[in-house]
């Protein structure tokens, strides 16, 4: 994976100073809080409902053992104990006291980790495919240009103080596992007919309470032109973006309002001229960085054939592993979605010993998932069984990858400010309640999120099944969408009916699954019937008072 | 308000008039829009140094044919939390060429000196009490960058 570069180590240093600086004139009162709100927020500082928050970026979901060890650390030394991963490739600490944030940044630039750009209006943590440079259908490995992008967008001075906050992301591959189309930015690699690597680009995505699906800007933007034509995207977003209306600030409206061929057309004419002050991405900065993400040494192994008679290590390799470029090994996904448990979060003790058994089992590195898992890139076929049962043991073996109780939410009003509603309790009950893991593969692959307000962080959007949480009058409701999906084929979910209290909800989510299993056809998906027999079906069974009379 | 430029406090030169009162005969004069919009003609045609003074929403593109006769564009920054000024002084550098002073007004702290500088900036209107030290300090806190 990616190793610094002095420049890096000595930017991360220089930056954890300056940000010493800055919290040693708020503490003072040389700042007020009003100023030096945006400083926080540039380095990743929250001020949540009882206390500060700290979220630090893990750049497109890559992470070291040695680095998780260090988040372990701060967990036990500075918080409470653990710590949180996000939908967006990012880790929050969320008890951290103000005067110790230097020092936690301190520690995390030992382990070449940063907070820089975690929050704010500007151009947050690149995110990417939590498989890439692994996944057996990529085209090439998308964290060389998402480490580009890093670079390009880190204190970048003139996309600091934007009309709102800006989310790149990359995918590989067409199979979208990033959800590309739901970004300010979206690239995807491919190859043209000459074998050069380049992009489609997409612009304008976004969740929140207008969601919109990114819309296609270039077929084809070759790799030197990443960056002039990104700073050619921001910089008429910077200029034109509205900034009268905090929720109408994102691209996403300005493409709308603009129109697309408009606004295409007024960054192609700023191109002309970034293409020159901005310049083409060298080739030896790709080749350099490129050898910085070298692949480890694989072991050259004999085709293995698994004996599997444990029917739990069955289920759990069905769910949980993924095909590798690699002959003799796969991707594995540990879950943070244990039965009843906490989306997301993990211990400080179950920290040290994920980077342990990374260190055994998967090359000492990892990926953090959008979908708030890890997962271990390097794993060795003959090795699963072992991994399996360490996993076990620590309880991050959860066979439910894709299933029903690899719930995505937020952290919602047990620690949000903006919160409406507490997801958390609603994703632990869902999961209760489909405790039982044959159930869950019999259900097969089908994703619930679940939001604790508008702002959609949970995905609700693109949920089969989402789910989100209003305030009526103090009580908690929650609305159901079904419907939405990431990749080619993205959808923003369709909200089916009233909303039902926080005491109906699950059964009605169980409802919903019902449904499904009465109607699917053989190995239908969720997705797949729905599809085929529309939203009908689950409006009869959700709400059958509307319904008696054409019974 | 304090001037600097070059890291240091200067005395400002520059008389801002706006197109309501009478422009005064020479000196260091800076326009608004407004004037240079209505009276473009009668604008070209004065002598002596001549500055603009632009809205941040304003489009710099449509100065470009007028901006050799400019020799300070000013930028503002109604709150520090509004960036567009900063794109306004990369358009008129790598866009339009400008080779002026780019003076910062309005919400000028020193947590944003960095990003001005780096953005075209070459002369800033900062609080009473900013220093040339707090101003070099401001500036060299990152003793590199990742953008050119």
């Amino acid at each position: 994976m990616y190793h610094y570069n002095d420049f890096d180590h000595q930017f991360v240093r220089d930056r954890a100073q300056q940000f010493k600086k800055q919290v040693d004139r708020r503490l003072s009162g040389d700042l007020t809080e009003d100023q030096f709100k945006p400083l926080r927020l540039m380095n990743g500082v929250y001020l949540q409902l009882h206390a500060y928050m700290l979220r630090v970026n893990i750049p497109y979901g890559a992470l070291s053992s040695t680095q998780l060890r260090k988040l372990a650390h701060i967990a036990r030394t500075y918080d409470r104990g653990y710590g949180h991963f996000t939908t967006r490739q990012n880790i929050q600490f969320n008890w951290p006291n103000l005067k110790d944030i230097p020092a936690i940044i301190n520690e995390l630039a030992d382990v070449e980790m940063h907070a820089i750009q975690s929050s704010g209006n500007c151009i947050r943590n690149v995110t990417a495919d939590h498989f890439s440079g692994v996944a057996a259908d990529e085209v090439a490995d998308p964290r060389v240009y998402a480490e580009i992008v890093r670079r390009w967008s880190t204190l970048h001075p003139e996309f600091t103080y934007l009309p709102r906050k800006f989310k790149i992301a990359l995918s590989g591959s067409s199979v979208d596992r990033a959800a590309v189309y739901f970004h300010d930015i979206g690239l995807i690699l491919q190859k043209n007919d000459k074998d050069e690597i380049g992009f489609k680009v997409l612009v304008g995505g976004g969740q929140g309470r207008t969601p919109m699906k990114a819309r296609l800007v270039k077929d084809f933007l070759a790799a030197p032109d990443l960056l002039s034509y990104l700073e050619a995207v921001l910089r008429v977003y910077n200029l034109i973006g509205r900034r009268d209306n905090k929720y109408k600030a994102r691209i996403k409206i300005l493409v709308h309002e603009t129109g697309l061929d408009d606004l295409k057309s007024l960054i192609d004419q700023e191109w002309q001229y970034t293409k020159i002050s901005v310049g083409d991405v060298s080739g030896e900065d790709i080749a350099d960085i490129q050898s910085r993400f070298k692949l480890p040494d694989y072991e050259i192994v004999e085709s293995h054939q698994l004996q599997v008679t444990d029917p739990d290590f069955a289920r759990w390799l069905k769910s949980n592993t993924h095909d590798h470029k690699q002959d003799g090994y796969v991707i594995a996904t540990l879950s943070l979605k244990p039965t009843g448990g906490i989306p997301g979060d993990l211990s400080a003790d179950q920290m040290d010993k994920v980077a342990d058994l990374a260190d055994q089992f998967s090359l000492s590195e990892m990926a953090v998932s959008h979908e708030q898992n890890i997962v271990f890139p390097h794993v060795k076929k003959s090795a699963l069984f072992e991994l399996w049962t360490a996993l076990t043991a620590i309880d991050l073996a959860t066979a439910n990858i894709g299933r029903v109780g690899d719930i995505i939410a937020c952290p919602g009003m047990d620690y949000c400010a903006l919160a409406t509603t507490r997801s958390i309790p609603v994703a632990r009950r869902i999961s209760e309640s489909f405790a039982d893991l044959d159930q869950q593969h019999d259900i097969g692959q089908i994703r619930v999120k679940i939001s604790g307000c508008i702002n959609a962080c949970g995905h609700h959007h693109v949920g089969d099944i989402g789910l989100l949480g209003v305030d009526r009058r103090g009580e908690e409701y929650y609305q159901i969408s079904l419907g939405g999906r990431i990749g080619e084929n993205s959808a923003i979910g369709t909200i089916v009916g009233p909303a039902f209290s926080t005491d109906e909800i699950v059964d009605a989510v169980e409802a919903i699954i019902e449904t499904y299993i009465d109607l699917r056809l053989d190995e239908e998906i969720f997705a797949v019937t729905l599809d085929r027999i529309g939203y009908t079906p689950f409006k009869i069974r959700l709400y059958p008072e509307n319904f008696h009379d054409a019974a | 308000m304090t001037l600097l430029e070059n890291g240091e406090i200067i005395a400002d030169d520059w008389v801002f008039v706006a197109s309501t009162e009478r422009l005064p005969n020479g000196g260091h004069v800076v326009i608004d829009v407004e004037r240079w919009q209505f009276n473009r003609a009668n604008v070209l045609a004065l002598n002596g140094p001549l500055g603009i003074q632009i809205n941040n929403d304003f489009d710099v593109g449509l100065l470009a044919d007028d901006l050799h006769r400019f020799d300070l564009v000013a930028l503002n920054f109604p709150a520090y939390t509004d960036g567009r000024a900063y794109s306004q002084a990369r358009q008129l550098r790598s866009r339009y060429g400008f080779k002026g002073k780019i003076r910062a007004r309005g919400d000028v702290l020193r947590d944003q000196l960095p990003l001005m500088v780096r953005s075209g900036f070459d002369s800033f209107e900062a609080s009473k009490n900013m220093t040339p030290s707090v101003f070099k300090q401001a500036t060299t806190d990152m003793s590199g960058t990742y953008q050119v």
